[in-house]
């Protein structure tokens, strides 16, 4: 208590006029301002993005065809788990606002639960980010990059289907198991291309263009063979998709991790009845501002990065 | 002055209760599963272009900004502030973003022309 009132005394001398301005108390327009400068930052991100996306337009892979797996589902499901993500996101968004409500009228069983099922979903969402990241780092059916570093993927000579053959495939004529990250050395894919003459290289895009075998055998002397993604080479496609997908999603997680941490704090608090002696539960006002930021973001990231 | 100090922010009174919660709940869900069912079927009447990029797109961003609304009025209660207070943090947002937005992706088309020449 003692230390809390200290606080507070502290930065209410500055509202020192005698008034609120704005009638909002300091640390909640603080938060406030704190998120319209995080919400520039964020702006600025994305729109680099949409930058060289627009310069890269003919290699930048499209989205659905990158994310497409879902946990214990077999197939292709393109948007389905960041559907889920956005989901438990909104969820714990409301749960966030049952506390502040219960806040309000100074119900301090119903804070303790909503604040603990925000860090629930909190964690959820965390979780899933994990598993969506591990998806990508793993990469799906691998690619090779041309000399050129252009991305091209095996398929069959004369398919009217033009259906990527993953490495996995092309190495062990079985069909890649569910789950199965095995790597693919390069000498591998260079030895069984070289044997295998029903196989060529495909170009994605729109075109979908299909080398000539003999074209497709000369390439493949000068290519790397690539499984899943890094900031260095993405098998997807331009290399760039795969540098702004860690850094926006990932500073975007850094926010739902400090959000989930300031959550837990405030939880604890809400426990030792800090709040309760202050009077007033303004504390998970200002953790829920931050919290239902990182949900606005999540919002652009999932139209911008999955949906567009 | 120190009467000040242990109030918090004064209570803008939204509706009472908890209904209009999972009213607002309702729309953000109702809004992105027409989004993400949109995006699985992608109509091919939406395909065509519209502002510079397809019509989908156009309506993506609408549905997005709509959600968007929704979370900041609502949820972060900013609707319910004072109407100083909602143009001190909005209006640097609507001037600035739209304003980068666009600067970035006409230079990013541009770079894209040139670097095809």
């Amino acid at each position: 208590m003692a230390n809390g009132a200290a606080l507070e005394q502290n930065t209410s001398a500055i509202w020192g006029g005698g008034r609120q301005p704005f009638g909002a108390s300091y640390g909640k327009m603080m938060m406030w301002f704190f998120l319209l400068s995080d919400a520039l930052t964020f702006s600025g991100f994305l729109t680099a993005m949409g930058l060289y996306r627009f310069k890269y337009e003919e290699t930048w892979p499209i989205a659905e065809n990158v994310f497409t797996h879902f946990p214990m589902l077999h197939g292709e499901h393109p948007l389905l788990f960041v559907a889920l993500m956005t989901f438990i996101l909104i969820l714990s968004s409301v749960t966030m606002v049952l506390a502040v409500n219960a806040g309000h009228k100074n119900n301090h069983k119903g804070v303790v639960l909503w604040l603990g099922l925000t860090i629930v979903g909190g964690f959820m969402f965390l979780g899933s980010q994990a598993w969506e990241w591990y998806h990508f780092i793993n990469g799906d059916k691998g690619a090779i990059q041309l000399e050129d570093r252009t991305i091209v993927y095996l398929t069959k000579v004369g398919d009217e289907d033009k259906k990527i053959i993953s490495l996995y495939e092309l190495v062990t004529d079985v069909e890649k198991p569910h789950g199965n990250h095995a790597e693919i050395s390069q000498a591998d894919a260079r030895v069984a291309f070289g044997i295998k003459t029903q196989y060529t290289l495909l170009y994605p895009g729109k075109a979908k263009t299909t080398m000539t075998r003999a074209e497709a055998v000369a390439a493949f002397g000068t290519s790397r063979v690539i499984q899943g993604a890094s900031m260095r080479e993405n098998e997807y496609g331009n290399v760039l998709f795969a540098d702004f997908f860690f850094f926006v999603t990932g500073f975007h997680g850094t926010h739902v991790f400090s959000g989930v941490l300031l959550n837990i704090i405030v939880f604890v608090n809400v426990i030792m009845g800090t709040y309760k002696q202050r009077g007033h539960y303004e504390m998970v006002e200002k953790v829920g501002l931050y919290w239902h930021f990182v949900d606005l973001v999540w919002v652009f990231v999932f139209t911008f990065f999955y949906l567009v | 002055m120190s009467e000040h100090n242990t109030n918090p922010s004064e209570h803008h009174e939204g509706p009472e209760g908890t209904a209009w919660i999972w009213k607002v709940f309702w729309i953000l869900l109702a809004v992105t599963a027409v989004e993400v069912a949109l995006g699985i079927i992608k109509p091919s009447i939406l395909l065509t272009g519209f502002l510079g990029t397809s019509l989908l797109n156009v309506i993506f961003i609408v549905l997005t900004i709509a959600k968007a609304y929704y979370i900041v009025a609502e949820f972060m209660h900013l609707g319910h502030e004072r109407k100083n207070f909602i143009w001190t943090i909005t209006l640097p947002i609507v001037i600035l973003i739209p304003y980068l937005t666009f600067v970035l992706l006409t230079e990013g088309g541009y770079m894209n022309v040139l670097m095809n020449q």
